[in-house]
């Protein structure tokens, strides 16, 4: 009964295009963001801070990246944990090369290496298409993997082959390290989280959008209306890039303090790929619903046998978990392959007709 | 009939001198010449697999013609991208419908204007400022389309999910939102009821009318081509066989062989 849009009139075009045209949705984001910011820092455990909603935040940065490059653009890629490894990297070293660089600034700089990087790898995306253009870009994957393993000078020459986040101050508090509070690093990750929907959703319901929507849904007719196809493709390549490599820093840097490649390897390509399939394809919503769903979902069902009360072996459970986590996906998808973001709108379609039928 | 066809010195806003088109071994288009001029409604007929499409792809610049040349505003030219095309105000819709399936008719119809939108993509980001207003500029001049169309209730809409006589005036909404000066319309009326195709016959007749819009147009129905075009070519197998008002061509005794066969004796 609350959630109604009567009497809502919109009197100007930037009324009818804000992202949230309806008074409730703006209320209640408002109120999401506050409780992020005020709430959850005091009230939260250090586990809840960082084994689940730290990664879970990094992860949906990455996963709105890669929506922006796949869902919206058309571009299917799995190269996204080497453009989050090239990100962690060149933050590394820009860090330790320039170690009175704001740290802020060093996320954002690794993320134009990443688009840089990007690029490159999407110029291919001109000739080819669909598959053929995934094992491209599985190309970038294995070659930058093979590149951080393979030249020292990305890890500084040190005999472990890992790269460690270094203690960094900002405003005189501790932002990195092993010093560095959960509560800061929690605040960090959550402000990118913000800021890089926010500027994700700009770009998607503004020109440079409705290109990369166009060209996904039929790049000829896109061509022949005026849309040029390689730099519209490489920039969708470009800011994806850029996203996933802020993402991969932000790994490094606010949650596994100090990572080898394997933490980028392709499964985590393949993660992030879920996470747009299952919270929806070209919604900036559902990237962070995906990325909700597949990282929380594995922690509830390792902790829901404990919680019910049930005691089994360590690796049944761990077995088990693999199962139920592999068919609730597949069950997900046959029925409503559209993703969690078109389910959370037919929820708010019920809800506004709600108790009526229709 | 348009206002601009009784004009005393009709000025030809496009040429064709001698196109010639072939893939492989097959002939597309051979030799063909004709004009289009400011301001008339064209008509361009002939049986399947005439040329008909392929002429309109030579004229935005998909297929770049074996031989002959395009004289397009004064401006003579042998190879084009479809884009620069687009970008000197040609605009078209396409036999089988070709709109961007997942986006709203809003957005559909948004891409129309996209050669008139210059702010960058990191002012689009912050949607601030100049990037904000542009859009909404925008918005105005596409809601005058939509207005226009009257499909003011499926803005909204995935066009996917529109019926197919809809999609049609979607398409062409598009192509009305970039204010073309030269548009092309591929059977615009092709698989719609009589109701339909009266709405289309209006919508194209005050096109040219209310925005002086030069417009060349394909269609199988020669009920509406002899109502609504000034000037008629009849393609056959790639030839150009008539040219002139639809009368004559009606009279044409080619054209009659062409359209309903000869007996060879």
């Amino acid at each position: 009964m609350l959630y109604r849009e009567t009497g809502q009139f919109k009197t100007t075009y930037a009324a009818d295009q804000a992202i949230f045209p309806i008074f409730q949705d703006r209320v209640f984001i408002f109120a999401l963001i506050a409780f992020a910011y005020l709430a959850i820092p005091a009230l939260a455990s250090e586990y809840m801070l960082q084994a689940v909603l730290i990664p879970m935040m990094i992860f949906s940065i990455a996963a709105v990246g890669l929506n922006i490059l796949t869902g919206y653009a058309g571009q299917l890629s799995l190269g996204t944990g080497a453009f989050m490894a090239m990100g962690a990297y060149s933050a590394y070293k820009l860090t330790t090369g320039f170690p009175e660089l704001n740290i802020i600034v060093v996320f954002i700089l690794s993320g134009v290496a990443t688009a840089l990087v990007g690029i490159v790898f999407g110029l291919p995306s001109l000739r080819i298409k669909g598959f053929y253009l995934a094992v491209a870009t599985l190309a970038a994957q294995f070659f930058l993997v093979w590149m951080f393993n393979r030249v020292p000078w990305w890890y500084n020459y040190h005999s472990s082959g890992t790269i460690t986040a270094p203690p960094r101050e900002f405003a005189g508090i501790m932002m990195t390290g092993p010093t560095a509070t959960v509560e800061t690093r929690y605040l960090i990750v959550l402000s990118f989280c913000i800021v890089a929907g926010l500027l994700a959703k700009n770009l998607v319901r503004s020109r440079i959008g409705r290109h990369w929507m166009a060209i996904r849904d039929m790049d000829i007719a896109a061509e022949i209306i005026g849309i040029r196809l390689l730099p519209n493709k490489l920039l969708a390549f470009a800011i994806s890039s850029f996203y996933c490599g802020v993402a991969g820093a932000l790994l490094l840097f606010s949650y596994l303090g100090s990572a080898e490649t394997e933490a980028f390897d392709i499964f985590v390509s393949f993660d992030v790929l879920f996470m747009i399939i299952i919270g929806g394809l070209g919604s900036i919503l559902g990237a962070y619903l995906g990325a909700a769903f597949i990282w929380l979902l594995p922690i509830f069902l390792t902790n829901a046998p404990q919680l019910v009360g049930l005691s089994m072996p360590v690796d049944f459970q761990k077995h088990l978990e693999v199962m139920i986590f592999g068919s609730l996906i597949i069950v997900f998808l046959i029925f409503e392959p559209a993703g969690l973001a078109r389910l959370w709108q037919i929820g708010k379609e019920k809800l506004r007709r709600w108790p009526f039928p229709y | 009939m348009s206002a601009a066809g009784d004009a005393a010195a009709p000025v030809p806003i496009l040429r064709l001198d001698g196109i010639s088109l072939a893939f492989g071994g097959v002939t597309v288009l051979d030799d063909v010449s004709f004009d289009i001029r400011e301001g008339e409604i064209r008509a361009i007929i002939g049986p399947n697999g005439a040329g008909k499409s392929s002429m309109l792809n030579v004229i935005n610049g998909f297929y770049h013609p074996d031989d002959g040349t395009i004289t397009y505003k004064g401006e003579t030219r042998t190879r084009m991208r479809p884009d620069q095309a687009a970008r000197q105000g040609i605009a078209r819709t396409f036999q089988n419908i070709a709109l961007f399936r997942g986006m709203s008719t809003l957005d559909n119809i948004m891409t129309g204007r996209n050669t008139m939108m210059r702010r960058n993509f990191l002012w689009q980001a912050l949607y601030l400022g100049p990037a904000r207003r542009e859009e909404m500029e925008h918005r105005a001049h596409v809601e005058r389309v939509i207005e226009f169309l009257e499909i003011e209730a499926i803005r909204r809409v995935p066009v996917g999910r529109l019926p197919y006589g809809l999609q049609k005036r979607v398409e062409l909404g598009r192509a009305l939102a970039a204010e073309p000066d030269l548009l092309l319309l591929d059977e615009p009326m092709a698989g719609m009821n009589s109701e339909e195709k009266e709405d289309m016959c209006r919508f194209v007749l005050d096109v040219n009318d209310e925005f002086g819009t030069t417009i060349a147009l394909i269609e199988h129905d020669m009920g509406v081509v002899m109502d609504i075009s000034d000037r008629v070519v009849v393609l056959d197998y790639g030839r150009l066989i008539a040219d002139g008002s639809p009368d004559e061509v009606r009279g044409n005794e080619e054209v009659i062989a062409a359209y309903l066969g000869v007996v060879h004796d």
